[in-house]
């Protein structure tokens, strides 16, 4: 590595203002970082909290309206805001790269891989074709594609988002940059395609000295690539510290509340509810005085918080360069500070409500292709659910995960009647129902089986009212038709998922993410369903907004004893939320079980790699490196035996090749589809390691789970 | 590819069946009133059914289709009420004319409105994006017969440069071309060009432009490498489909520069009531709306990579 003493990237109190009609708007205040080689620094914080802009201000390209106010970005100490345009474009993609959010969209479609690798060694280096052809082909093998030179020419759509990725990732190591900017980088992603990439990171630093900032709102992924952390809220730091220091002993009361929005391993839904962080980030022209944080603070003092501004100071008795932007956070007493929420009762659970019995659903596809012409063999099955088994009680919350492919949304619109089963039974309050299609079934069928979905913006209608849209389903469902009685319950409702009573007179535009989410879940609700079907419901949402959402949706279902269905990839909210998991796997169910079953050994193959992908923000809780090759196979041409065959650690032989496992029964309630003896199973070590409350160096005693 | 094709062709085949056959039955159901316009109003009824039994015309509906698309499709629509001569004789020199016209005006237009909406798109909100823009939408805005004749007073009474009428009566003249295709340029350009400033703006204001210009590739490649094409490949079926408008839109321009093309024989049929210069001129307008729009599908399926390998 080159010279230890200066720093790759070094930042001084940056400024950064976008420019509007309603005037200046500061994005970003009093900004210092230093990155030294081979370092990774994390930035964590919700969205509007200005990280992804200090990213863009490093890569100086704010648009049009964007620009910095003050302070110095200096890279390998020359001030990057004092270059020339030309200047610049040297330094972009030879010097520093940036890794994005979405892979798909930064990747141009109408150009091959291979000329869109190229160009970058092409523009910055002095050689040729044959060279750069060369050298892209050669780190699209570093970043572990398989068959370099059938993606070199290959279109973007033509590669899976995962590999995409990859690719992109490959773009920005060719000309082996000082620094890498990773913005969100896994975000859209898979978790076990998530897990691949993040390993991947982490090597490139070790292996290429490369420097990178590592732009996440996810803490887990923070802890698992970063040396070192910085926590921002509405464009300040307000913590920094080194990963073991900041993640150990949290110092500030934003950075406690980031912890307590997020389901760790130990977290149960009863004893240690999440503690969403109250109120909403503000806007950037509507910061309060004194303490960006006070007005949603706990520790909030009038007189001294809402004073001058907050200056960052030294943590004493921490690492040297932890620091906090709190002035009351030696008067804080740091070890109640724990995640977890008071404590509520468990709820009773009641009888069957949804009976799946070897549901199955196959699309018909057309094959047009000239060979499938020739042969005369044009139909072909789309095994989009084979065989579904598994029942639901009331007021369970049965999660079905599975990364994105594996059915679980088929089975949502099956039992919602938006299509209909090929085969099977779903029995819902004793009744089939897979056959009826949703234009059929009475309006009490269709209004005790409601969903909440997963995108809130798309699922409300923009041009009528929040009160409209929510009494057409009072209405429509039959529940009331008294004008004022559907008036009332809209009101109850509105105070139900915690929303102000004037929101009635709204259009979804004038809400947030999390509001319309809410309002999402309100109108499931509002024809008293039995079941409600929640399609990876927080997903889209920032991490503070999501606990709050979450434990809402918990609150209305304890209150009501419905039955939810949670459709999720993130097993960290699964564990903390669900009574049963099912487990799919290309339309097949590969293990079901309780909670504890399933995040206990034995396990199913696929579930000890799911579990393994999962981020975990408490750097005391060690996990089982388990990383999963290839690719999802296509549902169109599926394993001949077990569907996971192709990408199981474990695969025993031939016969996982070409045969069905077969379902084994380890207890009454849990299932495994495998072909390894539970017994050897059961050997299986743990994937999760909790240490002991008493073992703990940092955090106080978190409450224990019920298990 | 191969099957798109060949369903598109399929598709297109069947279009003009139908619509030869609506045409057919909208002229020819009514068999007296066909002889009358052949005969003129003043012939008895013995007269026209006579006329009708010598020419086949009582054999059933379909049959009639039959032959009549069959001659159609060789070429033969009949003779011309008006003319008197085979409408295939004043068709195919007409159409030649209006082929021409469209061609000089694509050979300008078309270069000149991408230029100027890849130009505009580049940066949007810039002063070169806002004055292109409204100067497009100007033109757009005056209709034809008004710049015409706006044209007519400054260059053929005002100045004096070119000739006020483009008939063609002493052979072919570019100098009598340039009127009506200015016309039709300042008519149609705007509109191409706003449609490629549209695409342009928002494929630069998309993220793999950002990744390219992150990348620290020059301007002019981002520009030419990586936004041309994916700009480009919409207002190509905006193109494509101006031809279908320019063979029945330029009736305005044939008529006010009496500059005999397509359009303006449509006209005289329609007024004269030449049933069968219709019906070809008919034929022919739907052949073209339906074969620029196949091009327009399969040029927009080869630009776009990810409808092509899907």
């Amino acid at each position: 590595m080159n010279n230890q003493e200066q720093p790759v990237l070094d930042i001084k109190d940056l400024c950064i203002s976008y420019y509007t009609r309603a005037g200046e708007i500061p994005a970003v205040v009093d900004f210092s970082l230093t990155v030294k080689p081979g370092e990774t620094i994390g930035i964590v914080g919700e969205s509007g909290c200005g990280k992804s802009t200090v990213a863009m201000a490093i890569m100086q390209h704010m648009g049009s309206n964007g620009g910095i106010k003050s302070g110095s970005i200096k890279f390998k100490g020359r001030d990057m805001t004092q270059m020339s345009d030309e200047e610049l474009r040297q330094l972009r993609g030879s010097e520093v790269s940036m890794i994005y959010q979405e892979p798909f969209a930064a990747l141009n479609p109408s150009l091959l891989l291979r000329e869109q690798l190229m160009e970058v060694p092409l523009t910055h280096e002095d050689i040729n074709r044959e060279q750069a052809y060369e050298r892209a082909r050669e780190m699209l093998a570093n970043v572990k594609l398989p068959d370099p030179d059938r993606i070199m020419n290959s279109y973007p759509h033509q590669l899976s988002g995962g590999q995409q990725q990859r690719v992109v990732i490959a773009m920005g190591l060719l000309s082996k940059p000082a620094l890498l900017l990773l913005d969100e980088p896994t975000t859209a992603l898979d978790v076990t395609v998530e897990a691949g990439i993040v390993k991947l990171i982490a090597d490139i630093s070790r292996k290429y000295g490369t420097s990178q900032i590592y732009i996440s709102h996810n803490l887990g992924l923070i802890l698992e690539t970063c040396d070192r952390v910085f926590v921002m809220y509405s464009g300040e730091v307000v913590e920094e510290g080194t990963i073991d220091s900041l993640f150990t002993w949290p110092r500030h009361p934003y950075t406690h509340g980031l912890f307590g929005c997020i389901p760790l391993p130990t977290a149960d839904k009863n004893a240690a509810p999440l503690k969403p962080i109250r109120g909403q980030l503000p806007l950037p022209h509507e910061r309060p005085q004194g303490c960006y944080f006070g007005p949603r603070c706990d520790h909030f003092q009038a007189g001294r918080c809402d004073g001058d501004k907050v200056d960052i100071e030294h943590v004493t008795g921490s690492a040297e360069d932890h620091m906090v932007r709190c002035l009351r956070w030696q008067e804080i007493d740091h070890t109640k500070e724990a995640p977890g929420g008071e404590a509520k009762e468990a709820m009773e659970l009641g009888g069957p409500v949804l009976e799946v019995n070897q549901m199955k659903k196959y699309y018909e596809v057309i094959d047009s292709s000239m060979k499938a012409l020739i042969s005369g063999d044009r139909v072909k099955y789309v095994k989009a659910n084979e065989e579904l088994n598994f029942n639901a009680r009331e007021g369970e919350t049965v999660a079905i995960v599975g990364e994105s492919g594996c059915g679980k949304s088929t089975f949502a619109k099956v039992l919602m009647g938006l299509e209909g089963g090929t085969d099977g039974e779903i029995k819902h309050d004793g009744k089939d129902v897979s056959e009826t299609l949703v234009r059929d079934r009475t309006d009490k069928q269709i209004s005790s089986l409601q969903m909440v979905f997963q995108n809130p913006s798309d699922t409300l209608n923009p041009s009528q009212t929040i009160g409209g849209q929510i009494s057409r389903v009072i209405k429509k469902f039959g529940v009331a038709s008294d004008k004022d009685e559907v008036f009332n319950m809209v009101m109850k409702l509105l105070d139900t998922v915690k929303l102000p009573r004037d929101f009635y007179y709204r259009r979804p535009r004038q809400l947030s993410g999390g509001q319309k989410q809410r309002i999402g879940i309100a109108r499931a609700f509002a024809g008293n369903p039995s079941t409600v079907i929640a399609d990876e419901p927080v997903s889209a949402l920032d991490v503070s907004v999501a606990a709050a959402v979450t434990e809402l949706l918990m609150d209305i279902q304890r209150e009501n004893k419905t039955t939810l269905l949670f459709i999720s990839h993130d097993l960290s909210v699964v564990r903390y939320l669900s009574d049963r998991i099912v487990v799919m796997y290309l339309g097949h169910i590969m293990e079901r079980g309780t909670t504890e079953e399933i995040f206990e050994p034995p396990y199913h193959p696929y579930t000890e790699a799911l579990l393994s992908a999962v981020p975990i923000a408490d750097p005391e809780v060690t996990k089982r490196e388990i990383l999963l090759e290839g690719n999802l196979p296509s549902v169109m041409n599926p394993p001949k035996g077990c569907p996971f065959c192709t990408r199981c650690p474990r695969r025993i032989g031939d016969i996982c090749d070409n045969e069905m496992p077969p379902e084994r029964q380890v207890t009454d309630t849990h299932r495994i589809k495998c072909h390894i003896p539970i017994e050897e199973l059961q050997k299986v070590e743990p994937v999760i390691h909790v240490p002991a409350p008493e073992e703990r160096l940092g955090k106080p005693e978190v409450p224990a789970s019920t298990h | 590819m191969l099957i798109l094709i060949l369903r598109r062709l399929g598709s297109m085949v069947l279009i003009m069946l139908v619509v030869s056959l609506i045409l057919f039955a909208i002229f020819e159901t009514d068999k007296l009133a066909v002889a009358g316009k052949v005969l003129g109003p003043y012939s008895s009824t013995e007269q026209r059914e006579i006329w009708l039994e010598e020419n086949g015309y009582n054999q059933p509906f379909f049959t009639r289709y039959v032959i009549w698309a069959g001659n159609a499709m060789r070429g033969d629509f009949g003779q011309s009420l008006q003319l008197k001569v085979p409408v295939s004789q004043v068709l195919w020199p007409r159409l030649a004319n209006t082929g021409i016209l469209a061609l000089c005006l694509f050979a300008i237009m078309i270069p000149l409105s991408l230029f100027m909406g890849v130009l505009a798109g580049m940066k949007e909100g810039s002063f070169q994006d806002r004055a292109i823009t409204v100067f497009s939408v100007l033109t757009t805005s005056i209709p034809e017969f008004a710049s015409a004749t706006l044209l007519t007073a400054v260059f053929v009474f005002g100045l004096g440069w070119l000739p006020g009428t483009s008939s063609m009566t002493a052979g072919f003249s570019f100098k009598e071309l340039v009127l009506p295709v200015l016309v039709l340029l300042l008519y149609d350009f705007g509109y191409i060009t706003r449609m490629t400033r549209a695409s342009m703006a928002e494929v630069m204001n998309s993220q793999y432009i950002r990744t390219a210009i992150l990348k620290g590739l020059p301007y002019q490649r981002v520009i030419m490498r990586h936004a041309l094409r994916n700009a480009l490949i919409a207002p190509f079926t905006v193109i494509v489909l101006q031809l279908n408008w320019l063979l029945s839109g330029v009736i305005v321009v044939e008529v006010f520069f009496a500059y005999k093309g397509f359009g303006k024989l449509l006209l005289d049929a329609a007024l004269f009531g030449d049933i069968f210069v219709i019906e070809a001129c008919t034929l022919v307008a739907v052949f073209v709306a339906v074969a620029s729009q196949f091009i327009s599908d399969i040029g927009y399926t080869y630009l776009n990579p990810r409808i092509r390998f899907s």
